[in-house]
């Protein structure tokens, strides 16, 4: 890697740094797979940032009946699904939930999320308290927001 | 998978039997090993033909009698002439099971002319939610054309067995539950025989690409 490379990314990181600065709490990229037919389950991500240490305890939709703070791991080769009583948040750090990792868990759909569409998901932080955010619907099995997830 | 740990049954054996007791915690070792997946992906990933010609191609496999997606009996020998990509979960994940469908659909959109060459088949965990009707709906979704088996708790018991595949009920408040359940893609080939896996760590691009070596 020549210098010039490691200086760019040297820029990049120090301005990512300097964004990722909030004077409070924020909910970014939120999105979730399009459930393929008829599931009644899906799952929601997002990227939190906060200038102090909280905890999400908590989630709710009007998408779903239920929005559960979920962990999926890999114990070898076996994937278990653990419901979580919250996700900490360390101050000044971003938290993503991701596939293969911690999600809110949509339980009992009320419609199939379909790619393109939107709806609202609050969260329930310790400190900051709730926060709505609008979820975009991305295609099934997608590995990270679009591009119309990252403008909310 | 739920086995004893072999060094416990080492530890205790008398002097005398610790060579054959090591002979069995080493193949009881090698089982464990098996049923992960991982460990063949990787002991076959630099061998052009996987594991075909090996002893390994009979090891994963067998039969089975499903009921496909549109009520129609399938069994093992129905899956033969074509490349399967074999995955079980269940429709009620909503996480690796459709990033596992949608990786093989991308997959096999970059196979170009060698795409017919490969099915794709989805075998749920989840008998008992998981209905043909309910499958149809749910791998419609995916790019790819997917061949979902269901059927009788023990037809799903048997099939997974001969897969090494580990699945459990995990209850969950309000009635509900979820799946505990390996997360493998088994590669075999047209005669049926076990060839390569993939795990939910492998890139579409890299299953794509070991496929053509396969496909040849």
């Amino acid at each position: 890697m020549s210098i010039k490379v490691l200086a760019f990314a040297a820029c990049i990181t120090v301005a990512n740094a300097a964004l990722a600065q909030p004077t409070e709490l924020e909910v970014d990229n939120a999105w979730a797979g399009a459930t393929p037919g008829q599931a009644e389950n899906g799952a929601a991500y997002v990227t939190i940032t906060s200038p102090s240490a909280d905890r999400l305890v908590s989630a709710s939709t009007p998408a779903a009946k239920k929005a559960e703070l979920h962990t999926m791991s890999m114990q070898g080769m076996v994937m278990k699904m653990r419901p979580v009583s919250g996700v900490d948040i360390p101050p000044g750090q971003a938290v993503t939930l991701k596939p293969g990792g911690e999600h809110i868990m949509l339980m009992g759909l009320n419609q199939p999320l379909r790619e393109g569409q939107s709806f609202p998901l609050t969260l329930n932080f310790e400190k900051a308290g709730p926060r709505t955010v609008t979820v975009t619907v991305e295609k099934a099995g997608a590995k990270g927001p679009g591009p119309a997830a990252a403008q909310h | 998978m739920p086995r004893t740990p072999p060094t416990a049954q080492t530890r205790n054996s008398p002097p005398g039997g610790s060579r054959r007791f090591l002979l069995i915690a080493g193949v009881l070792a090698g089982l464990v090993i098996l049923g992960t997946g991982a460990f063949l992906a990787l002991a076959l990933r630099d061998n052009p033909r996987g594991a075909a010609g090996t002893a390994l191609a009979s090891a994963i496999g067998g039969p089975f009698q499903l009921v496909d997606q549109n009520g129609k009996t399938v069994t093992d020998a129905d899956l033969k002439g074509k490349w399967s990509l074999i995955y079980f979960g269940y429709t009620h994940c909503p996480d690796a099971c459709p990033t596992a469908l949608n990786d093989i659909s991308i997959a096999l959109s970059e196979l170009g002319p060698k795409r017919d060459a490969v099915r794709p088949v989805f075998i749920t965990v989840d008998p008992e939610r998981d209905t043909p009707e309910s499958l149809k709906a749910y791998v419609t979704s995916f790019d790819a054309p997917i061949l979902a088996l269901t059927g009788t708790a023990e037809q799903v018991a048997q099939a997974a067995k001969g897969y090494r595949v580990y699945y459990a009920k995990h209850p969950e408040a309000g009635g509900d539950y979820s799946m505990d359940h390996s997360s493998v893609i088994y590669v075999m080939d047209p005669e049926g025989r076990f060839t390569a896996s993939f795990t939910h760590e492998s890139a579409p691009e890299q299953i794509s690409e070991r496929l053509k070596k396969l496909i040849g």
